[in-house]
């Protein structure tokens, strides 16, 4: 496979000016003749889809929840980033693409960093003029607030439900342009595959979720903007349905699947209280900006938090890491966390807890501001804990939340399949081995809004090709392929459940692939999800049947997916010898205890390529080259 | 705790359904409410019989996905809380629970506990946006907005469309729902050029789509998780009136 990541030539700055300038344009006239499918409603499929439309493209748009209102974006809390310097506190374009870049641990592609930089500012005035209430000042103009990683405040936000307002805005342009005509949605629909005729993604098949009938639809373009892989842990952050499916299925019809050993663990999550438990609730970082991390001095403290003096209290971000503080970088707080846990200092049941402690900001700035400011998660955490943090500190652990993993894509956004494009957090592109708090929200919506649209135009512009058939051959084999796995999930009949697989699936990731990760652990990982994946085909049992709504067969396909894609995650990881960001490699660590890269050996991509179900995946390289940067150890001391 | 559930079954669209009772035994209170038919799910699965289907997603009071009435009451009575974030030791050992799908007209029952709720989409199709597109739009501190109207906007916004209000009304309607869209729009200057032709559009979905009239009781407010105020309702029927009055958006459709 060569992977060329058509980077423009040119400096830095310069680079996506003049590649709009030489991208050719699809004449107005002639976009309805483009039938273009997005899978995913959330930030960046509904802006994407939106947009789309509005220039003038025929847009099917699907989504698997019953709304695309309902899609996993809408579950973000603190807020997006944008290089506007409202502040004055010395932020630029310039600013917020170092942070970016340095935030990766100079593992991502430079000349994109800089280019979601660029349009960051874009992004708040389209979400102002189609009535997101971001939080404002008194005087009326927008507030901001601080978030990991950064030394200026740059982060706009919606109290505490920012995702939410963001893709509002953008379901709302997308439902007008539904009640114009010019998007089918397909709500309640899942994509169980991608069909590719003569090397173009030209369509997908689909499941619908109520009646179970699969169907083909055939495009001139694919647009998978089908979220994270968190879930593969299965607990996670996430949403209880996000999966990999779709770009998993694109894996194995020829679209690389870029770094799946990067993945972020957050460390401000309510710690896990017992077996039965499906998810992990998030308690934004926004939190950190008040809030101040500390565990007892003393192993085994078994006094209430307010008995311990402060004197007994290790406030290990603020001493480690004296110039951001509770505002560390994700990576660098949670292993903080998790060293403090190990050491025998963790809090609350089996000592995997550290406090977030909000007691000297409610003497400085009075309950009713800490209410205004975070009142929605203190609700959450009561509702979930039982206890009050208003009074006592919060208890938290470090959880999966965000995978930096994903589709492989060239600067176009498009995969190694000519015609499938990838966009949010499905793809790799722009987050390198960490990714920095509030900028997710922010790719998600620079690529549907802004970057996407463009460049699916040079697309259709230089390949003219011939309209597809949903009725041609490669379309009824794929057709042919999902009807088969669903017969064959329910015709097995064994005797565990899929969630009982999915479970021991995410255990092992956890536990062998998770905040710290070692040779051994990784080579154990590698038999034991395969040794799993054979007894999920001989053993699990779905219910019910094909023809109807029936949420256990999904969550088999889900499942089904994610016990092969946990293996390349272990495989990448196993192949990674450096530590970097999110992905820590317990044998390469500095004499402190921090990642440590090896830019010598390791300064690439890597982008795996199927080859077939009995075959190795093969390892290829897109090296990162940095023309403006220059790669140094980070350090938040 | 053990505790008995009273659990509404309907196979698909066009069956009858009915309760059906079964056993939640070891229910530990850390559970959320949706855990606990985790637990009983597969319990179900093990035995061979159909697990209870019901909508979930996020989990934590967002997404507006889960849509369960608990004991009558729409996501089971605990001020602002969604039936994921009710969490179990709000129960005690032995009780006996009935769990029912939103029952309304315009959310028809798919199956068990699960209803078709895109009417609620329908409805912000024919209007619930700013007509604005991607580029073009001036600087974001262009236009300062009062901080009390954009809070205010804020609480309507936060409206997550799971149609309590709805399931809870004994007319099924939704009013609260809309009167959030249009409270929330309305109260911002980019909201207000199309404030008329909004109001007037939403509403007329709204009752194309089978949605019943305002009782006035409040029902709606207090099952709503996000607290949404009745005080909108009021909003909407002045944006209304005023529309109506005024009636220049169906004018200029005429003359046009
Ligand atoms: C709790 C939480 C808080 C967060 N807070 C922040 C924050 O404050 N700031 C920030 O920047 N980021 C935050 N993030 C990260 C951010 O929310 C996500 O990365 C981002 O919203 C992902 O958007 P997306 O559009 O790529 O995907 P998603 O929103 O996950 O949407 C995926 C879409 O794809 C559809 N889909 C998936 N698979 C299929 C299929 N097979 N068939 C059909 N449809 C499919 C789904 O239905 C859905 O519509 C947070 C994440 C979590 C979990
Ligand atoms: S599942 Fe999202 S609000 Fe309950």
């Amino acid at each position: 496979m060569i992977l060329d990541s058509k980077i423009p030539s040119g400096p830095l700055a310069q680079k996506w000016d003049k590649h709009r300038f030489e991208m050719k344009l699809v004449n107005p006239a002639n976009k309805r003749k483009y039938d273009v499918i997005i899978v995913g409603s959330g930030l960046a499929g509904a802006s994407a889809a939106a947009t789309m439309a509005e220039l003038g493209y025929n847009v099917k748009c699907f989504c698997f929840q019953d709304s695309p209102r309902r899609a996993h974006s809408i579950a973000a809390q603190g807020g997006i980033n944008a290089a506007k310097n409202y502040k004055n506190d010395g932020d630029s374009i310039q600013r917020l693409f170092y942070d970016t870049i340095k935030g990766g641990d100079f593992r991502a592609r430079e000349a994109n960093v800089y280019r979601l930089a660029q349009v960051s500012v874009n992004i708040i005035d389209q979400c102002v003029a189609q009535g997101v209430p971001f939080a404002r000042e008194y005087g009326g103009l927008l507030a901001n607030r601080s978030f990991g990683g950064a030394q200026v405040s740059r982060t706009f936000y919606a109290r505490g439900q920012t995702g939410q307002q963001l893709l509002l805005g953008a379901y709302q342009a997308l439902s007008r342009q539904i009640g114009l005509g010019k998007v089918k949605m397909y709500p309640r629909s899942e994509m169980l595959d991608l069909v590719v005729v003569d090397g173009h993604a030209k369509g997908i098949i689909v499941r619908d979720l109520v009646t179970g009938n699969i169907t083909s639809h055939a495009a001139d373009a694919v647009v998978l903007g089908t979220g994270g892989y968190g879930n593969v842990f299965y607990l996670s952050t996430n949403a209880k349905l996000c999966n990999v499916t779709a770009t998993w299925k694109a894996y194995k019809k020829g679209a690389a699947f870029a770094n799946p050993c990067y993945t972020q663990i957050h460390p401000t999550c309510i710690p896990v209280s017992g077996d039965h438990q499906s998810k992990l609730t998030l308690m934004s970082e926004s939190l950190r900006n008040d809030g101040r991390v500390w565990v007892p001095k003393k192993k085994g403290d078994a006094r209430k938090p307010h008995e311990i003096p402060e004197g007994e209290r290790d406030y290990f971000l603020e001493r480690k890491y004296p110039s951001f503080g509770n505002l560390a970088p994700r990576d660098i707080a949670s292993r903080a966390a998790k060293e403090a846990c190990d050491n025998g200092l963790g809090v609350g049941p089996g000592g995997l807890g550290v406090y977030l402690d909000f007691a000297d900001a409610i003497k400085r700035l009075g309950e009713s501001t800490v209410r205004e400011r975070y009142g929605n998660l203190f609700d959450m955490y009561e509702k979930i804990t039982g206890e009050n943090a208003y009074k006592a500190p919060m208890r938290i652990y470090p959880a999966v939340h965000y995978t930096m993993g994903g589709s492989w894509v060239d600067y176009n956004l498009m995969s190694s399949i000519p015609g499938c494009f990838v966009i949010g957090e499905a793809n790799f592109s722009d987050h390198g081995a960490n990714r920095l708090g509030a900028s997710a929200l922010m790719q998600g919506l620079a690529d549907g809004y802004f970057i996407l649209p463009y460049t699916i135009g040079n697309y259709f512009a230089t390949n003219k090709q011939p309209k597809p058939k949903s009725d041609g051959p490669e379309f009824k084999k794929a057709l042919e392929d999902s009807t088969a796995r669903i017969n064959k999930f329910l015709s097995i009949k064994g005797k565990r459940t899929v969630n009982s697989f999915h479970r021991e699936l995410g255990k092992i990731m956890w536990e062998k692939c998770g905040m710290a990760r070692t040779d051994e652990s990784l080579k154990e990982a590698l038999k034991l999800i395969p040794a799993l994946r054979g007894e999920f085909w001989q053993n699990v049992t779905v219910s019910g049947s094909p023809g109807e709504l029936n949420q256990n067969l999904e969550h088999a396909g889900r499942v089904a997916d994610f016990l092969e894609f946990g293996e390349l995650l272990c495989l990448d990881a196993l192949t990674r010898r450096e530590s970097c960001g999110g992905h820590f490699r317990t044998e390469f660590q500095t004499e402190e205890g921090e990642a440590k890269r090896d830019d010598e050996n390791f300064a690439f991509v890597s982008a795996w390529e199927y080859q077939g179900p009995d075959k190795p995946p093969i390892l290829n390289k897109e090296p990162l080259v940095y023309e403006e940067v220059h790669m140094s150890q980070r350090s938040y001391k | 705790m053990n505790l008995t559930l009273k659990v509404w079954r309907q196979k698909n669209a066009t069956d009858a359904g009915a309760m059906v009772t079964y056993k939640a035994d070891n229910i530990i209170p850390d559970m959320s409410f949706l855990e606990m038919l985790d637990v009983v799910n597969e319990d179900l699965l093990l035995r061979g019989e159909d697990p209870i289907a019901f909508d979930s997603d996020c989990r934590e009071g967002i997404c507006g996905t889960c849509s369960l009435v608990i004991d009558g009451i729409a996501h089971g009575g605990q001020r602002g809380t969604t039936a994921c974030q009710l969490h179990m030791r709000h129960f005690n050992d032995g009780d006996v629970i009935t769990i029912e799908p939103w029952r309304a007209k315009a959310f028809p029952v798919l199956k068990d506990l699960v209803t078709d709720r895109s009417s609620f989409d329908r409805i912000i199709q024919s209007g619930g946006f700013v007509s604005v597109n991607t580029g073009g739009t001036p600087d974001a501190n262009a236009l300062p907005i009062s901080k009390l109207d954009s809070d205010e906007s804020m609480d309507a916004a936060q409206c997550i469309g799971c149609g309590a209000c709805v399931a809870a009304c004994k007319n099924a309607s939704a009013m609260l729902f809309v009167s959030a869209k249009v409270s929330h729009l309305a109260l911002l200057p980019q909201g207000r050029a199309e404030a008329e032709t909004r109001v007037l559009n939403m509403v007329r979905t709204m009752d194309k789509e089978g949605f019943g009239n305002c009782t006035v009781t409040g029902s709606c407010e207090a099952v709503c998780p996000k607290e949404i105020s009745l005080d909108f309702i009021a909003k909407l029927n002045r944006e209304y009136g005023k529309a109506v009055l005024v009636n220049r958006a169906e004018r200029q459709n005429a003359g046009a």
